[in-house]
C-alpha cells in the first residue's frame, strides 16, 4: 500500500473511532447547551482555585442540602490540584459540617454519631436512596462526585470527529451550566410543553421536564472576593467545582502528558533516523555492495 | 522458514543451558535471526503493536485488580477510589481503559492488512484461523472488561449480551440463567465476569505464542504476495531490521496511546458509565463500546432474534472460511485491480456498519416528502447483505473472473525497482502457490 492508501486507512480509522460515541444522550427534544469557555479546557487548562472555592462555596450553601458528594473527602479540598483551601479550614469546615458520621462500634459495642474529620468522605444528607426520594418527590437528587462526566450532549457527525482534534470533552460542564442558569423559565414564560404537577420546565434537560426547582437566584450566596453575586456565576462556579470533583486529576495528567508528548516524540525522531541508518543498505543496493563483506 | 537456526552460545552458562533446554537458541531463532521479507512496509509492524498492547494490558490489569472490588455494592466506588485515592491509579485506569481500544484499532488494522495482501491464502490458513480465535477471545474480554466498573453502560451492556443467549432454542433460557449464576444479572454475574476477565487475556497470550509459532513455520507475507525465493537477497535478519522499524511504528502509536490517555482519557467512552449501574432504570440508548459497532448493527438489523445472534457470530465466523472462500490465486491486493476496488468498499461498508450500530434504529436515513425512505435499520440490513455478499459472493466469484496485474518475479526485484514488468505467469508464476 502507498501513502495515499495510508491516509485513506487513517481517515477511516478517525471515522471507526468517533463513531463509538455518538451514541445518543437522550430524548432528541432537548435543546443543545451553548459551549462555555472553561479554564481547565484544552491541553493546557488548568482549574481556578478561586473559582473552586467559591464553587465549593456554592455547593456548600444551596446544592448539599439535598446533592451528595460521597466519593469526596473533606481532605480533598486542600489538595495540589483543586480548591486548595488550608488544612486548617478543612478541618474546621469538617468539624462544623451540618451533618455527622456514622462511627464504631465503640468499647460498649454501639454505634455513634460524631463530626466528621478531614480524612472522611462527606457524608449524605440522605440516609439512603429510598430517603433520598421520599424527600425529593420520588426523584433522588444525583450523587455530585462524577456528576460532571456523567453528563453529555449528542455532538453529531462531523463535529465527533473534530472534537478528537479540538479536544473538546466539556460537554457534561456546558450541559449543566446551561440546565442552571438559563434552562428554567424566566418571569412571566410559559412552559412550551405540558408539565405535570411536581415537575418542573428545564429546556436542556433530556424531555425538557426535571424535578428540581430552580436552585440559583442572584444574590443568594454572598462572595469574599468580590466577583458577582448572580445566579450565572453561581451556575459557572459551582459547574467547575462539579468537574474538579469529577476529576480531581486532571492538572497532574495534563502536565503529565506533556512530557509523556514531549518524550515519545523525541524518541520516536530518534528511532526514525536509526531505523534510516540501519535500512541504509537494503534500499540502494550500491551500499550493499560498498560495505560487502 | 529454514535456515534461521544460527545461534551459538558463547559462555560456558550458555552452552550447558542450551545443551538442557535450547531456549535461547529459540528466543534468537524467533526474534534475532528470523529472516523477515525486506519489502515489508509499516502495516506489518500492527503485531509487535499487538504483542505489546497485549503486556500493556495485563500488566495495568494485574495493578488494577489489587484495587479493585468485584461486588454490586462497591465495584464502582472502588473505581473512583482508584482514580482517587491510589497513587497514579488514574493513570493506569485511563492506561487500561484506552489499551483497550487501542487494542482494537491495532487488531483491525492487522486484520484489514491481513485481508488486503490475502495473508490468509496458502500456506497460512492455520495462522490466519489462529488470529480469528484470538479476536474471538478479545472481544469476550473487553465485553466482560466493560462490565466491571458497574456503571450503567456496563449493566446494560451485560444484560443485552447475555440475553442474546436466550435466543438458542430449548435450552436458551437455561444456558442464560446459567451464565448469569442467577435470574438476573446480578453479584454473581459481576464476581465470574471479573474472574473471567482476568484469565481470558492469559489464554490470549497462549493462542498468540501459537500464532506466532504457525507465523515462523510459514514466514511473513509480505506487500508483493510472492514467496521468498532467495533468503539471501529476499530477506533481511528481524534484528536490527523489523526490531528497529517495529520499535518506531509502536512508539508512534504509542504517541496516539498517550494522546487519548492524556488528553482525552474519556473520548472513547460513554458519559453513562459514570453513573452507577441501577437496575431499576434504563439508559435511552444501550451503545456497546465502539468496537463492537459493527457487529451490532448486524445484530439488530436481523429482525429475529436468534437471526441476528447467529448473523452476528457469523459475520466474525466467517473470516475463518475466508482461506477457502477466496479463490484468486493471486495473493496481495496490489496486483488485483477488480479486488482492490471491493476491498476498499468492503471497509467502507464496515465503518458505516459501525456508524449504524451507534444510531437509533428508528432514525431516517432518507426522506422523500413525508416519506420515510429508508431507516437506519434499513440501512444495516442493506450493508449487512453487503457484507455478507463480500465473503460469499464477491470473493469466490472475483478469483475466477478477474484479470490480475503482473507480479514481480521476487521480492528483491520489487525492493530494487526491477519493475513490476514481469508478465504473469513468466519467471513468477503465480499460478504456483506458496
Amino acid at each position: 500500500m502507498t501513502m495515499k492508501t495510508l491516509f485513506k486507512a487513517a481517515a477511516a480509522l478517525t471515522l471507526i473511532l468517533g463513531l463509538g460515541t455518538t451514541a445518543a444522550h437522550a430524548a432528541g427534544d432537548a435543546v443543545q447547551p451553548p459551549r462555555q469557555s472553561w479554564s481547565f479546557a484544552g491541553p493546557l487548562g488548568r482549574y481556578d482555585n478561586n473559582q473552586l472555592q467559591r464553587g465549593f462555596q456554592v455547593y456548600q450553601n444551596v446544592c448539599a442540602a439535598c446533592h451528595s458528594l460521597s466519593k469526596l473527602s473533606f481532605r480533598n479540598l486542600s489538595e495540589k490540584g483543586g480548591p486548595e483551601f488550608k488544612p486548617e479550614q478543612i478541618r474546621e469546615l469538617a468539624a462544623k459540617w451540618p451533618i455527622q458520621v456514622k462511627d464504631g462500634p465503640n468499647d460498649k459495642g454501639e454505634m455513634f454519631e460524631r463530626a466528621p474529620r478531614a480524612a472522611d468522605r462527606f457524608p449524605s444528607p440522605h440516609a439512603n436512596v429510598e430517603a433520598a426520594k421520599a424527600a425529593n418527590g420520588g426523584a433522588a437528587p444525583p450523587d455530585f462526585s462524577v456528576l460532571a462526566k456523567a453528563r453529555t450532549y449528542t455532538r453529531g457527525f462531523p463535529l465527533f470527529l473534530v472534537d478528537i482534534f479540538s479536544q473538546y470533552q466539556e460537554q457534561g460542564p456546558d450541559y449543566i451550566y446551561a440546565l442552571l442558569a438559563d434552562g428554567y423559565l424566566k418571569d412571566g414564560e410559559k412552559p412550551p410543553i405540558a408539565v405535570e404537577e411536581g415537575l418542573n420546565y428545564n429546556k436542556y434537560m433530556p424531555g425538557q421536564k426535571i424535578s428540581m426547582v430552580e436552585p440559583l437566584s442572584d444574590g443568594q450566596v454572598e462572595y469574599t472576593d468580590g466577583s458577582p453575586a448572580t445566579k450565572a456565576q453561581y451556575a459557572k462556579d459551582v459547574t467547575a467545582f462539579m468537574m474538579w470533583a469529577a476529576e480531581p486529576k486532571l492538572e497532574e495528567r495534563k502536565q503529565m502528558g506533556f512530557r509523556v508528548m514531549i518524550f515519545l516524540i523525541v524518541f520516536a525522531g530518534l528511532l526514525y533516523y536509526t531505523k534510516k541508518k540501519v535500512w541504509a543498505d537494503v534500499k540502494s543496493p550500491k551500499t550493499v555492495q560498498g560495505h560487502a563483506h | 522458514m529454514q535456515g534461521h537456526s544460527t545461534y551459538v552460545p558463547k559462555s560456558s552458562a550458555a552452552k550447558w543451558l542450551e545443551a538442557r533446554l535450547p531456549i535461547i537458541g529459540l528466543m534468537h531463532s524467533s526474534f534475532v535471526s528470523y529472516p523477515t521479507p525486506k519489502n515489508l512496509n509499516y502495516f506489518w509492524t500492527f503485531g509487535g503493536i499487538l504483542m505489546v498492547m497485549l503486556v500493556v494490558q495485563i500488566i495495568s490489569g494485574i495493578v488494577l485488580a489489587m484495587h479493585y472490588t468485584p461486588h454490586v455494592d462497591m465495584a464502582f466506588q472502588s473505581v473512583e477510589h482508584i482514580m482517587r485515592d491510589v497513587n497514579h491509579g488514574w493513570l493506569i485506569r485511563y492506561l487500561h481503559m484506552n489499551g483497550a481500544s487501542m487494542f482494537f484499532i491495532a487488531v483491525y488494522l492487522h486484520i484489514f492488512r491481513g485481508l488486503y495482501y490475502g495473508s490468509y491464502k496458502a500456506p497460512r490458513e492455520v495462522l490466519w484461523i489462529l488470529g480469528v480465535v484470538i479476536l474471538l477471545l478479545m472481544m469476550a474480554t473487553a465485553f466482560m472488561g466493560y462490565v466491571l466498573p458497574w456503571g450503567q453502560m456496563s449493566l446494560w451492556g451485560a444484560v443485552v449480551i447475555t440475553n442474546l443467549f436466550s435466543a438458542i432454542p430449548l435450552v436458551g433460557e437455561t444456558i442464560v440463567t446459567w451464565l448469569w449464576g442467577g435470574f438476573a444479572v446480578d453479584n454473581p454475574t459481576l464476581n465470574r465476569f471479573f474472574s473471567l476477565h482476568y484469565l481470558l487475556p492469559f489464554m490470549i497470550f497462549g493462542v498468540v505464542i501459537l500464532h506466532v509459532w504457525a507465523l515462523h513455520v510459514v514466514g511473513q507475507n509480505n506487500p508483493t504476495g510472492v514467496e521468498v525465493k532467495n533468503l539471501k537477497k529476499d530477506t533481511v535478519p528481524f534484528t536490527p531490521y523489523a526490531t528497529v522499524k517495529d520499535a518506531f511504528a509502536m512508539v508512534c502509536f504509542f504517541v496516539m496511546f498517550a494522546y487519548f490517555v492524556f488528553f482525552h482519557p474519556n473520548y472513547l467512552g460513554h458519559a453513562d458509565n459514570y453513573i452507577m449501574a441501577d437496575a431499576l432504570k434504563t439508559p435511552a440508548h444501550i451503545v456497546p463500546e465502539w468496537y463492537f459497532l459493527p457487529f451490532y448493527a448486524i445484530l439488530r438489523s436481523i429482525p429475529d432474534k436468534l437471526g441476528g445472534v447467529v448473523m452476528m457470530g457469523a459475520a466474525i465466523v466467517i473470516l475463518a472460511f475466508l482461506p477457502w472462500l477466496d479463490t484468486s490465486r493471486i495473493r496481495s491486493g496490489s496486483y488485483r485491480p477488480t479486488f482492490r476496488i471491493f476491498f476498499w468498499v468492503f471497509v467502507f461498508v464496515c465503518v458505516l456498519l459501525g456508524w449504524v450500530g451507534s444510531q437509533d434504529t428508528a432514525r431516517a436515513v432518507m426522506k422523500f416528502g413525508d416519506q420515510t425512505v429508508l431507516t437506519m435499520v434499513g440501512l444495516g440490513q442493506i450493508l449487512t447483505a453487503y457484507y455478507f455478499g463480500h465473503f460469499l459472493v464477491i470473493l469466490p466469484l472475483l478469483g475466477l473472473f478477474e484479470k490480475p496485474g503482473s507480479l514481480p518475479a521476487s521480492i528483491a526485484e520489487s525492493v530494487l525497482g526491477g519493475g513490476y514488468g514481469t508478465p504473469v505467469g513468466a519467471a513468477a508464476s503465480p499460478e504456483h502457490k506458496g
